[in-house]
């Protein structure tokens, strides 16, 4: 887009003027290149959004921002609920609480390299990958209901994971204010197959080496050095959670004139917080996000019996957990006062900066890992929370790349078996079930990670911890 | 040109992270036809699908897009739950009133080589219009 739109406020932070109905600006943290190839619909979004009632201080754009529905991808915005503010489900998306989890191996990448076609194998047998995949779960009326409740803490009780685990996910994996009441027949149906199942799409289950740390002291709290050999595991609440954003976008749209809510894009569906609409569906999505701690906590489980059948009596201990499509109810500094805040995160990560009081005590002198997940075949990494991201957006940070290309063009341009061969080459092992989804992922249909990570660490989002390479990648 | 001498089509067209579907055709319930193929092809070739199994629809909604929005959503929810493919779809719309015959097959991996599956239905670039030769559009942008 044009950067003429924007009035630039020092080296990576541009901003909007409010304009028409817009009641607070629009920033997008980013260069000038980065800005210039985002989507002028980045920018109608942005301004759209912050034209919502009771919304806070600015609507921000993460570096990875694009195209997204109602929000952008990489949006986020906070709603004061003594102002009349909004939730909306659009500004969660539908795939609530999709994140990253990272867990250490133990292992050094010399001590994996004779086992990598071995550990793939058994990666791609145990943990369950693509359309039409299911688990061995079944849920019945009272497990579903415990999983929506308890989220990562029912799935620890039903013999899944370590009680250590908790400690290691946010909100210590289990999302207080759950109501499954409001989660729907249909968006339990969808579910009662799906507990540990990755997905397809941009989802999958990484083995990945440490390649660079840009931040010895904070990779040591962290447990991360060079050569390292991590799993990361990408995916969110499955059926579930799109079941509940499919059905309450719809309420909400239908309902904006009942609440006097003028909407510039049906898309941007919100009710009061605290409408009954608002609240039903701040219930549900929590128990969404339950879904999605439960469902990641799972596959860890998955992962660990499968990386035992070729490393025995090795253990998987938890990095971090974190969620990348959420609102959460949160206190932040304005203008001197301590406000409780909804704050909205559509494609963007929670990082809270050093001493923040709901970290555990290993976070407390670091901040918060952030995880962000790179694309099949291209590098993740590892950041942590800042002070300054408090100010600079209610300490948030991108998520991962975005797309570059569309996936007609992807398939048009790459064959999935040409792209397992070539990345084969490189040292990448793929198991995928679908060699057509393998070219809708290609690597170069994607943004630069990297491009988006170094402006994240120059604005103050989060600082840059270490650099993640694929080893073995199973996508759905 | 009159609509009636168009064949039904469908197409893909672009969104940055996800995919729009639509259909085009010379009456409102062939162009959602077409709109339900063109999702099908978000996930795989339909001619690959066979069509062995046979599930009714019904869906009302007080609008053409609503009714879209719908239409699609039943068939990711089937889809989903009942782990189904379809190759072709049947519809009547009368008064709001959408019932539908969808048919197809159990999803088979080795057979469909599926790409994706679609979370949801979504208002982006939800349309349902005619246009000046009397034919019909049915669009949305699908999550993926």
């Amino acid at each position: 887009m044009d950067i003429r739109q924007f009035i630039q406020r020092d080296e990576t932070c541009w901003e909007i003027k409010p304009f028409g109905a817009m009641r607070v600006p629009a920033i997008i943290y980013a260069d000038a290149q980065l800005l210039q190839d985002m989507d002028q619909k980045v920018y109608e979004q942005l301004t759209n959004v912050a034209t919502l009632p009771g919304i806070v201080e600015a609507a921000y754009a993460m570096p990875d921002a694009h195209w997204g529905y109602g929000f952008p991808i990489g949006g986020v915005a906070a709603f004061d609920p003594d102002q009349g503010g909004v939730v909306s489900a659009g500004g969660v998306g539908f795939d609530i609480s999709c994140g990253v989890r990272t867990l250490h191996t133990g292992l050094q990448i010399d001590q994996l390299q004779p086992y990598k076609q071995a550990l793939a194998d058994a990666l791609y047998r145990t943990v369950p990958a693509g359309v039409g995949s299911r688990g061995k779960i079944h849920l019945n009326h009272e497990n579903m209901h415990g999983m929506l409740m308890k989220g990562a803490k029912w799935a620890l009780e039903q013999g899944y994971g370590e009680e250590q685990d908790l400690e290691r996910i946010e909100e210590h994996g289990c999302m207080a204010g759950a109501d499954p009441h409001y989660v729907s027949p249909r968006a339990r149906e969808r579910q009662k197959d799906e507990m540990g199942t990755l997905g397809s799409g941009n989802h999958y289950l990484e083995v990945q080496r440490v390649a660079e740390i840009f931040d010895r002291e904070v990779a040591k709290t962290f447990g991360l050095r060079v050569d390292d050999v991590v799993i990361s595991i990408h995916c969110g609440s499955r059926g579930l959670g799109h079941q509940i954003g499919t059905e309450f976008l719809k309420d909400m749209a239908m309902s904006a004139s009942q609440y006097h809510i003028a909407l510039p894009d049906r898309e941007l569906a919100c009710a009061p917080l605290n409408s009954p609409l608002g609240k039903q569906y701040l219930g549900a999505m929590r128990a969404g996000i339950n879904c999605a701690l439960a469902n990641r906590q799972i596959i860890t489980h998955l992962t660990r019996q499968a990386v035992a059948t070729v490393f025995p009596g090795i253990h998987l201990g938890l990095l971090y957990d974190v969620s990348h499509n959420t609102c959460k109810l949160e206190h932040h500094i304005i203008d001197g006062q301590k406000k409780a805040l909804y704050v909205h995160r559509k494609g963007a990560t929670r990082a809270f900066g050093p001493g923040h009081p709901d970290l555990p005590p290993v976070f407390k002198e670091t901040g918060q890992p952030v995880l962000i997940g790179g694309s099949m075949g291209t590098s993740s990494y590892v950041l942590c929370g800042t002070k300054e991201s408090e100010q600079r957006a209610f300490s948030s940070a991108c998520h991962g790349a975005g797309r570059a290309m569309s996936r007609s063009k992807a398939t048009k341009q790459w064959w999935g078996r040409t792209l397992v061969d070539e990345l084969a080459a490189q040292g990448i092992i793929i198991r995928s079930p679908s060699m057509r989804g393998v070219a809708e992922e290609a690597p170069l249909a994607y943004k630069d990670v990297g491009a988006v990570v170094d402006i994240a660490d120059r604005a103050g989002l989060a600082r840059k911890v270490a650099k993640l390479e694929p080893v073995i990648c199973i996508k759905g | 040109m009159n609509s009636k001498t168009i064949m039904p089509y469908w197409e893909h067209f672009e969104h940055g992270a996800d995919i729009g579907i639509r259909g085009i055709a010379p009456t409102l319930e062939q162009a959602f036809e077409q709109t339900a193929v063109a999702m099908t092809a978000v996930i795989t070739n339909p001619d690959q699908v066979s069509a062995s199994k046979a599930v009714s629809i019904r869906c009302v909604a007080p609008d053409h897009e609503l009714l879209l929005l719908d239409w699609i959503n039943e068939l990711v929810y089937e889809m989903a739950v009942h782990g189904l493919l379809f190759k072709r779809y049947l519809v009547a719309i009368n008064d709001g009133i959408l019932s539908a015959t969808a048919f197809g097959e159990a999803v088979d991996r080795q057979k469909h080589q599926p790409a994706v599956e679609i979370k949801g239905a979504t208002f982006t670039e939800l349309r349902v219009y005619q246009q000046p030769d009397s034919s019909w559009v049915a669009q949305c942008v699908v999550d993926v």
